[in-house]
């Protein structure tokens, strides 16, 4: 088991602990023959401060929403384990776990498919209210409004009624982070919130996000595929390939100076309105991301690699290596 | 629940759903009727047809409003009665005895001859029997001696099957010859016909009644069968338990297979292994030999039958539909989303997946009331019907018994078929429209 792990500079208990997660899931065939095994999240480790935000950032494919939804608790992990405040989700009672639940938001990447077609606002608002015994009433009429304000649905009497097909995408999106605030959590995942957006209404959700985050002191893991958006919002980066935390940094480190060649790739690939860009040639690796079926051995990243050393990268997987304080990069470039 | 609301707000724009929901609703304006009319005990003591229940009615008369055609003129069953409304004449004789005179005038315009006639007697005595003879007087004033008989307490003259009188009449049946125009033998002669008996009583206390009833051909809105018994009973209460049938059967099987299937699909792995291998097992087993066979080995009732079908119709094929549904729901983010803030598996079943299905399941469970009616209508032509109740099928079956389509007695099978038909058409009518607003791929732009 590998593991990247970040030193906290600050001696606070943290938020949230990432030890060694794996997440595989079993093939089978005939339903009872086991064929082999995904490895979606093959090693993840990483600690989070209150009222941080991460950054992940990886390709499709590459195990982002899985350790978000490993995170929410929505799958049990192989190996490995979430700790939350102290606290390990692995042998949770059910009563802690509901607790854990009341205690993350969950943002989705498709906030049509993520709101339930057949009810109303106030309904979808209330839900997460009534599986957490709020018994008031109007205590649960109250935070209803309150978190359609916090996201400014406004004015939300004219709201309530709605379903969510008679709001825009914009709209239906406060609407599930409004969902995901409204049990006051201390962290949200956010899997690609705004991945599905108009460009034009993307800042506005992100400038949203972060204000909440600022508001409330939430720890945010923010997963996208576009680096783009991670400057904007979060101070840590975890880029990921193929389940694992290749390259883990602050954001103007990363940016300035990536060190991973597959990051290196990523930085290149955004886009960026500059005319120049026509006659460069960007160096993008080729191929796609490797099956997590069967990964490559070694370094996963080897058989895309430009810079990748014959016999060193295709054997061993390489383990960790601290290029500057804070900055963590699994690549055999960097051994000492 | 949005889709449903809006789905049915849509239905007043097909005019087939219309026609298909005022025919539902007046099938079921009709069992209310019966059931408030009509007591369930009455309706089925008049089913069963005791002694004397149907005395004044015809055997296999067409329906009433057969008279509303166009030069059609049938006879309506006349009643006349010494307790209602026909007057006595006593005379007192010397030694005690006393002379009876009855006298029963009537009108008779009608084109055909009537079907049958008889004649009731209840006769008070201690010893000594009354003695009546009886005179039959034709517009023409003709009279015909219909002969003497002395009376038991109750009795039964039945005229038509008298074979003296028909000899009298040279052959012809007594109800035509006694109404026959004596120069043309088939035609009827209208006016006024009189009835007139005789009677001697020997005792103080002694009296006699009687009631002459001339049977018609035609009778009430549905006619009779073999048995005189009133059609129009078995088709009115009919209505409420093929609709009761239906619905229940309906709503039993619909509901729990949607469950299962939902608990399947969430649960997953054994559970859902099991029910799918119990569903392809039942989908092979044939059903109505199974209803034959509890019908024919141990019960008959129609609540006996009720429960056989829902229970072959809880892991039916429809499981395999929802489940396809629940299979997509299941992935659905949404549920993620319940999932992350802690929603229960009860709760995800009943109030996020549920939900979902129920636009499909609406028309299907329209469509699939008809189906359960004829398949009881079914059950009681194949002679496994409820044994007490009346209901469509079971005047279906008895037609057939009887041999109704080779005599003649169209009304005997097409007035139950009409019902049944009526039912399977509206129901059909609102629920193909259903299915055209709620899955809107098949609807023709």
């Amino acid at each position: 088991m590998l593991a990247v792990c970040m030193r906290q500079g600050v001696k606070e208990s943290p938020l949230l602990s990432v030890r060694g997660l794996h997440m595989w899931f079993e093939l089978r065939r005939w339903g009872f023959g086991r064929t082999g095994f995904v490895r979606a999240v093959a090693g993840v480790s990483f600690n989070m401060r209150r009222g941080e935000a991460i950054a992940v950032v990886g390709e499709s494919g590459c195990g982002k929403s899985t350790l978000a939804k490993t995170i929410l608790g929505l799958y049990q992990p192989t190996e490995g384990e979430v700790i939350f405040e102290g606290k390990s989700l692995n042998g949770m009672g059910i009563k802690k776990r509901q607790w854990y639940c009341s205690q993350v938001g969950y943002v989705q990447q498709d906030p049509y498919g993520a709101l339930p077609s057949f009810m109303n606002v106030h309904r979808i608002l209330e839900e997460p209210l009534i599986v957490n015994r709020v018994k008031n009433s109007r205590e649960r009429q109250s935070r209803v409004r309150e978190a359609l304000e916090e996201v400014r649905l406004v004015p939300p009497d004219e709201l309530l009624s709605k379903f969510p097909h008679m709001l825009s995408g914009g709209q239906q999106q406060r609407l599930v982070i409004a969902r995901a605030i409204i049990l006051r959590p201390k962290l949200i995942v956010a899997d690609e919130p705004v991945s599905m957006l108009d460009a034009s209404v993307r800042v506005e959700i992100l400038e949203l996000l972060k204000q909440l985050q600022h508001q409330h002191n939430l720890g945010v893991i923010y997963i996208t595929h576009d680096l783009a958006t991670v400057r904007y919002f979060s101070e840590r980066v975890l880029v990921m390939y193929a389940g694992k935390v290749v390259e883990a940094t602050e954001v103007g480190s990363l940016l300035s100076d990536p060190c991973h060649p597959y990051t290196r790739a990523l930085i290149v690939a955004i886009s960026d309105p500059d005319a120049a860009n026509l006659e460069t040639f960007k160096e993008v690796p080729p191929g796609e991301p490797p099956s997590l079926l069967n990964p490559p051995s070694g370094c996963c990243f080897h058989p895309r690699c430009p810079s990748a050393i014959h016999r060193l990268c295709n054997k061993e997987e390489p383990p960790q290596f601290e290029v500057k304080p804070g900055h963590l990069v699994m690549c055999w470039l960097y051994r000492k | 629940m949005t889709a449903l609301r809006q789905g049915l707000k849509q239905l007043g724009r097909h005019p087939s759903a219309v026609v298909g929901i005022i025919i539902i609703v007046g099938l079921i304006c009709l069992a209310i009727y019966a059931v408030t009319t009509i007591p369930y005990g009455e309706a089925i003591r008049l089913w069963r047809g005791g002694e004397g229940v149907w005395d004044e009615s015809p055997r296999n008369a067409l329906p009433g409003w057969v008279n509303l055609l166009p030069g059609t003129n049938l006879p309506n069953t006349l009643v006349l009665s010494t307790k209602n409304g026909v007057s006595k004449s006593v005379e007192v004789l010397p030694a005690g005895v006393k002379a009876v005179g009855v006298a029963m005038p009537f009108d008779y315009w009608y084109d055909d001859f009537p079907s049958e006639l008889a004649l009731f007697f209840e006769a008070r005595f201690d010893r000594w029997k009354p003695k009546v003879s009886m005179f039959w007087l034709t517009p023409d004033r003709r009279q015909i001696p219909l002969g003497e008989r002395s009376l038991s307490a109750s009795e039964r003259y039945s005229i038509s099957l008298d074979p003296r009188l028909r000899e009298r009449l040279r052959g012809q049946l007594p109800e035509v010859g006694l109404f026959a125009d004596p120069t043309k033998k088939t035609i009827v002669l209208k006016g006024r016909y009189e009835l007139v008996i005789e009677a001697l009583v020997f005792e103080e206390a002694s009296d006699i009644d009687a009631k002459l009833v001339v049977y018609g051909k035609v009778k009430g809105l549905a006619g009779t069968d073999d048995r005189r018994r009133d059609l129009w009973i078995a088709l009115l209460w009919g209505t409420p338990i093929a609709l009761a049938f239906g619905l229940l059967a309906a709503v039993g099987s619909t509901i729990t297979t949607l469950i299962i299937a939902a608990i399947g699909v969430w649960y997953g792995r054994w559970v859902d292994a099991v029910i799918q291998r119990i569903t392809e097992v039942n989908a092979i087993l044939p059903g109505l030999p199974i209803l034959i066979l509890v019908g024919t080995f141990y019960s008959r009732s129609i609540w006996v039958m009720l429960g056989v079908i829902v229970l072959l119709g809880i892991f039916s094929l429809s499981i395999k539909v929802y489940r396809s549904i629940f299979l997509q729901v299941k992935e659905a983010p949404y549920i993620e989303a319940a999932r992350a803030y802690g929603a229960g598996n009860l709760r995800i079943v009943f109030r996020y997946m549920v939900p979902k299905v129920v636009p499909v399941l609406v028309p299907q469970f329209v469509l699939l009331i008809p189906s359960l009616v004829f398949l009881e209508a079914a059950l009681a032509i194949l002679g496994l019907g409820d044994p007490v109740l009346p209901t469509w099928g079971k005047v279906l079956n008895d037609a057939f018994q009887s041999g109704a389509l080779y005599k003649g007695y169209y009304h005997w099978v097409v007035m139950p078929s009409i019902f049944l038909i009526v039912t399977g058409l509206g129901f059909a009518m609102l629920g193909y429209t259903l299915d055209r607003i709620f899955n809107p791929r098949l609807r023709v732009e």
